[in-house]
Order: structure tokens, then C-alpha cells, then sequence
């Protein structure tokens, strides 16, 4: 199998949708002749023209809502906002009309795109090129949103986000976008949503994340394993609707629960998912669920590895949380 | 009258759709013969030259790992900057997009501040939290480089709107990119401007590509400038290649919104020479297109006029190696500057007790 890092993995699964359904067509800023700023849809203005790969102005609003209606129509766009945090433009036609489709015509209708865009610190980006709005979107009913942390998934789940029938959002991890490699198969293969993955078994710990983090968070399980502690770290990969059931599975096993995300800690998905724990297996647990995440702060450009849920700050969080 | 030969508006009479009776489009303004101030024409040389080579240490800076993210450079642009803020006055305000160290540094910033803030120093001018792309002096006028294109345009409503309130006689000039101006915002911000006739200048720094795609496939009429007959906006377009002809038409401008509370839109047309960013290879623009562009480098062209007035090659070399020395001390303060704590993220985001 050819090895692959996510950049080129997601550009075969965009390729190769491209290729099996005329009607998908791509839209973005630079994402043409220049292939994207991040170079993940180089190559596909040669083979697929002008008509299928499209650049835009700097337009979000309109570049959503021009794929909005496409769908409509029956395409199946992609358009890719440069960074997660340029999205905001667009943040009506998501939230107003996208989400909101299939509700407003009593299930017929279905505006069916997967928006992709890169999020999350790592590069010092500052505070306009790091956000992680993941639960801004997840808080939004109607909406799916999805975010890979390896090749393999970021091919299947594209692959998946494109076919499923409902709107998509898919983060991309910029910080692993070259670094993290791995195999990945040639041709065809979904990797379902809404299943997440447990990376690492372990029986003392739940580790909850996602995105970039899944990397430190795997480190720090790595370090706690030398102090005899045993951590699962579970890769939620879809983001929501969330596979509550493999949290529920491991924390029933574990009873202990540490969440890391990049994202400012209040209101986070975080919360959320510690909420859901308390709903569904509280008797279970055996410590307080500790978060371990981003400042509510805005993304700063200097400190980004003081903000960000390195595994140094998730180390002593597996440590007290294993020992309460 | 040598400038006036670049005006782009020559020949591109706009279609006739003023609504207003006078002809919205400035009238072009007379240069004065060269040579007549060429003290000040020193100075103007002195800002730009200064800009392009605290870029220059920019560049070396982000290849040697001290500037990480995103550096955007001024290189080739420095004209439109110090020429349209010579003509504010200190009191003014200036707010412009990511590529900003340029317009920092002509609104007044030192470059030690500026090349700090991009070190991620705490001695910056934001405290080493913003980065390249975040400038930000409130003292100075300098009301931000921002990071998210267009975004800004609709604050320079605000702050208009704000020295028209209080009649304090401040005008904001705005600068922006010509990708800006298919951004929802720049609509909503031209609209307003217009109709509630605020003290501001639009100015576009049309450098011709939004990042890597060229202005003819981002935009249906690439006369900028027209946009403002739909609003009932005074324009004007022309080219960036003297620096005086920059200041004596955004003057014009700035004097209008100042005496009459009227806000213009001026395109500029310029070029920047190196990439959209320092990630920016630039294979979108030939090499052949790039060395034509230099060859109108409006800095060579102010140390040339410079000549002509009378300004011997040894007063221009003395002045050079000043603007040396103060941009390689700014570099040395900010490799020793060090770089802020922790502790600053609480205060720069609430006023009050962290919440976290």
C-alpha cells in the first residue's frame, strides 16, 4: 500500500470522488490553478478543468451559499474555506439555510455538501489562523461534523462525508497535515462516521480527543503507561453525531475520564461529552471527568505551546485523575 | 508631470451613471515640479526605504525560525503606504489588512516595536501576542493589521462615524487588497459610508492578485474604482509609482472627508514583489512579469527624483546607512527582548478575573 501523509490522501479521495460522480465539483479560494494554500487540491484543475474545480473570489458567504444552491440542484459540492477561521462570513448561510433544509421542506430537501477546511493551532498562525470552532457548528442541529487524525481515516471518512446524506463538516488538522503518514489503500473504501476509534486499550483511563491532539494525547498515555497507569485514548474521528456508546463502553470500564481538545475549554465539546457521561454511566465513575484543553482566550500567536493541550499538560491530568 | 504619464484613469472615462450632478471622480491633481520639496521628499524616501529593509530582516527572520506563521511583505507596495499617510495627520486613523508592517511603520510605530511584536517579543507593539499579521498602536492611530480579509473595512465605518459624532476632525483611512473587495463586507461598509457620508477613505492597494489568483479571474470589471458610482462615492484610480503623486491624490481625498464628510474610494495600482506570503513560491506570476515590475520600483524612482533636486549620492548613502543602522538595531532589540509570560493571556482577555 502506498504511504501516504493526509494532504495527499485527502486529494486521492477528492480525485477519486471526482472521478466517480461527474457531479461533484470543487470551490474555493486558490484551490485551482494554484492547488489550494495548503496544496491539498493540486493536480485536480489539470484533469477535472475549470468548470469542476473553481476558483472564487474571497467570498465565503458566497461561496457557501453558491454551493448551497447547487446542491439544490443536484451537484455534490466541496468547497473548501481556506482556514476554519475565515468561515465566519459564512456562518448565516451555514447555520440559516444549510443546516436547515431537510427540516424546512418536512424532509424532502437536503442541501448535500461537505465543506473542508483546515483548523487548529501548531503553525503560529496567531489568533486568525489557529481557531478550533468545531462545537460552534456542533451546536447547530442539522449539521455533521467530522475531523480525521490520520491518512487512512481522512481518505475513507471524505469518502464517507461525500456520500452521506447530510451536510458535512469536515476540520482538517493543519499541525499533521504532512507530518502525520501512514498507509493508505488505493481506490475505494469508506470509514464510517459517527464510530470512533479506541487507538490505544487500556484499563484505568478514558482519554477522549481528537484532531492533532490525538498525537499528545497518545504520547502522554505512552508516559503514564511507564508510571504503571494504563490509558485508553479513544479518536472520536466524527465529531457529531458522536459514538457515544464506545465512551460509554470504555468509561464503564474504566471510570475515570480526561478530555483533551484545542478549543477554549467553556462550552467546548468537551463539556458536552463529560454531560453525556453523567447521563448515561455516573454511578460508573470513580473521579471527577477533568477537561484538558485550549484557554478561553483568543489563540495567541507567542504562546501557542503554553495554549495548546500538549501531552505535558495532559500527562499530569491522566496522573491525578488515575490516582483520585 | 512625469507621474501623472501612470494614471490609470487616462482613457477609462467611467460609464455615465453619477447620481450626483458634479462628476464624482477626483480631479487629477498637480504634482509639484520636482525638486520644490525635497526635504520632504527625503523624508518620504527615508519611511520607505526603511520599510523595505526591516522587510528584508523580516524575510531573513522567518528563514532563520525566529518569525514563525505567516509574514506577508510590504516589498514593492511601500509607496502607497507612506505616500497616503503623509498626508494624514497624527491624530488620524490608519487601519489596513494582514500585510501591514508597512503601514505600521508610516504611521509611526518604531521598527523596533514592529520587528519585536514579529519576533513574538513582549517589547512589540501588542505585546509579541499578535504576530505579523495583528499590528496594533492605539496612541499612534494605528487601529490594526487584521488577518481576516475585508473584515476590517466595516470598522472603518465605525471609527468615521465616531469623529463625525463627536466632531473631533479625524479621518480613518482604510487600506485594503483588491481580494477584499469581493467580501461581502466591503459592500456593507461602502454602503454605510456613503450614506451616512462619514470621514473616510477607501483605499485599495490593487496589487493585482488575491494570493495566487490573478485580479481577471476573481472579478468582472477590474476598474475598482467603479465600484463607487453605485454608492455615490467620489473615486480615483492611478498608479503607485511616485510617491508624491500617491500623497497629493489620497490628500485630496482625506481633505474632502475632512472638509465636507465625504468618503472616497481610490484604487491604487501597485505590485508587491516577492509572494502572497514567505510559503508563496509564486508560480503564478512569470519571472519576465516580476523584473518589469522592478524596473518601475517606485523607491528607485524617489532616490532618482532625490538626485535630480540636487540631493548629491553621498547625502543619499549617508541617509541609507542611517536607516541601516536604526533597522539592525531594531533587529538586535528584538533578539534580546524577552518573550512574554503566561501571565499576559488573563489581562489581554477579560478586564476582570480570568475565567479559567
Amino acid at each position: 500500500m502506498p504511504q501516504m501523509n493526509m494532504v495527499q490522501a485527502i486529494n486521492d479521495a477528492l480525485r477519486l470522488e471526482m472521478r466517480r460522480n461527474d457531479k461533484v465539483v470543487i470551490l474555493g479560494e486558490d484551490v485551482g490553478k494554484v492547488g489550494g494554500v495548503f496544496r491539498v487540491t493540486a493536480g485536480l484543475y489539470d484533469e477535472f478543468g475549470e468548470d469542476r474545480v473553481i476558483d472564487t473570489p474571497l467570498s465565503e458567504g458566497g461561496i457557501i451559499g453558491a454551493a448551497i444552491g447547487m446542491a439544490l440542484y443536484g451537484l455534490v459540492p466541496i468547497p473548501e474555506i481556506q482556514f476554519a477561521d475565515f468561515i465566519f462570513p459564512a456562518y448565516d448561510q451555514i447555520v440559516s439555510e444549510l443546516a436547515k433544509f431537510r427540516y424546512r421542506s418536512g424532509g424532502e430537501y437536503v442541501s448535500k455538501l461537505v465543506i473542508r477546511t483546515p483548523m487548529g493551532g501548531g503553525i503560529r498562525g496567531g489568533h486568525y489562523h489557529s481557531q478550533s470552532p468545531e462545537s460552534q457548528f456542533i451546536h447547530v442541529a442539522g449539521l455533521k461534523v467530522v475531523c480525521p487524525t490520520n491518512p487512512y481515516d481522512a481518505k475513507g471518512l471524505l469518502l464517507a462525508s461525500i456520500r452521506d446524506p447530510d451536510p458535512v463538516l469536515f476540520f482538517e488538522p493543519k499541525r499533521i497535515y504532512r507530518a502525520a503518514k501512514g498507509e493508505v489503500p488505493e481506490g475505494d473504501y469508506t470509514v464510517p462516521l459517527s464510530q470512533a476509534s479506541v487507538v490505544r486499550p487500556g484499563k484505568h483511563l478514558t482519554v477522549i480527543s481528537w484532531g492533532a491532539m490525538i498525537y499528545e494525547a497518545l504520547d502522554a498515555a505512552n508516559q503514564a503507561a511507564a508510571k504503571g497507569i494504563e490509558a485508553e485514548v479513544i479518536d472520536l474521528r466524527t465529531l457529531w453525531p458522536i459514538d457515544i456508546d464506545t465512551i460509554v463502553e470504555s468509561v464503564k470500564k474504566t471510570g475515570r475520564v480526561v478530555v483533551v481538545h484545542e478549543a477554549p475549554k467553556s462550552c467546548g465539546l468537551g463539556g458536552e461529552i463529560i454531560a453525556m457521561i453523567n447521563e448515561k454511566c455516573f454511578t460508573h465513575l470513580e473521579a471527577p471527568p477533568v477537561r484538558v484543553t485550549g484557554f478561553d482566550t483568543p489563540f495567541p500567536y507567542t504562546l501557542e505551546l503554553e495554549y495548546l493541550p500538549l501531552a505535558h499538560r495532559i500527562l499530569p491530568a491522566i496522573v491525578e485523575t488515575a490516582a483520585y | 508631470m512625469a507621474a501623472k504619464k501612470g494614471s490609470a484613469t487616462k482613457g477609462s472615462a467611467p460609464p455615465q451613471l453619477a447620481t450626483k450632478p458634479s462628476d464624482p471622480i477626483a480631479p487629477p491633481v498637480a504634482l509639484p515640479p520636482e525638486g520644490t520639496d525635497a526635504a520632504h521628499l527625503m523624508q518620504l524616501y527615508r519611511r520607505m526605504q526603511t520599510i523595505r529593509r526591516v522587510e528584508e530582516e523580516c524575510a531573513r527572520g522567518y528563514a532563520q525560525g525566529k518569525i514563525g506563521g505567516f509574514l506577508h511583505l510590504y516589498i514593492g507596495q511601500e509607496s502607497v503606504g507612506v505616500g497616503a499617510i503623509a498626508a494624514l495627520g497624527p491624530d488620524d486613523y490608519a487601519v489596513t489588512t494582514y500585510r501591514d508592517h508597512g503601514i505600521a511603520i508610516a504611521k509611526g510605530i518604531p521598527a523596533r516595536e514592529v520587528v519585536a511584536e514579529l519576533f513574538g517579543k513582549v517589547t512589540g507593539c501588542s505585546k509579541g501576542l499578535g504576530g505579523s499579521m495583528h499590528l496594533f498602536d492605539v496612541p499612534r492611530g494605528m487601529l490594526g493589521g487584521y488577518g481576516i480579509v475585508g473584515g476590517h473595512v466595516p470598522l472603518a465605518v465605525g471609527t468615521a462615524f465616531a469623529s463625525k459624532y463627536r466632531g473631533d476632525g479625524r479621518v480613518t483611512l482604510c487600506f485594503f487588497g483588491d481580494g477584499a473587495v469581493s467580501i461581502g463586507a466591503f459592500h456593507e461598509a461602502m454602503s454605510l459610508a456613503a450614506l451616512w457620508k462619514l470621514p473616510c477613505v477607501f483605499l485599495c492597494e490593487n496589487n493585482g492578485y488575491s494570493m495566487g489568483t490573478p485580479l481577471h479571474r476573481t472579478l468582472s470589471v477590474e476598474d475598482i474604482s467603479l465600484k463607487a458610482i453605485g454608492y455615490g462615492m467620489a473615486r480615483d484610480r492611478f498608479f503607485a509609482r511616485d510617491v508624491l503623486e500617491v500623497e497629493a491624490r489620497v490628500r485630496a481625498a482625506i481633505d474632502r472627508a475632512r472638509e465636507t464628510s465625504e468618503p472616497t474610494l481610490i484604487e491604487i495600482r501597485t505590485y508587491r514583489f516577492r509572494g502572497h506570503s514567505m510559503s508563496d513560491p509564486g508560480k503564478y506570476r512569470t519571472p519576465e512579469e516580476i523584473e518589469a515590475q522592478k524596473k518601475l520600483d517606485p523607491l528607485s524612482r524617489a532616490r532618482e527624483q532625490l538626485g535630480l533636486s540636487g540631493r548629491s549620492e553621498e547625502d543619499l548613502a549617508k541617509l541609507d546607512a542611517e536607516i541601516e543602522d536604526e533597522v539592525m538595531d531594531a533587529v538586535r532589540f528584538a533578539d534580546e527582548s524577552p518573550e512574554p509570560g503566561p501571565e499576559l493571556l488573563a489581562p489581554t482577555t477579560y478586564a476582570g478575573e480570568f475565567a479559567r
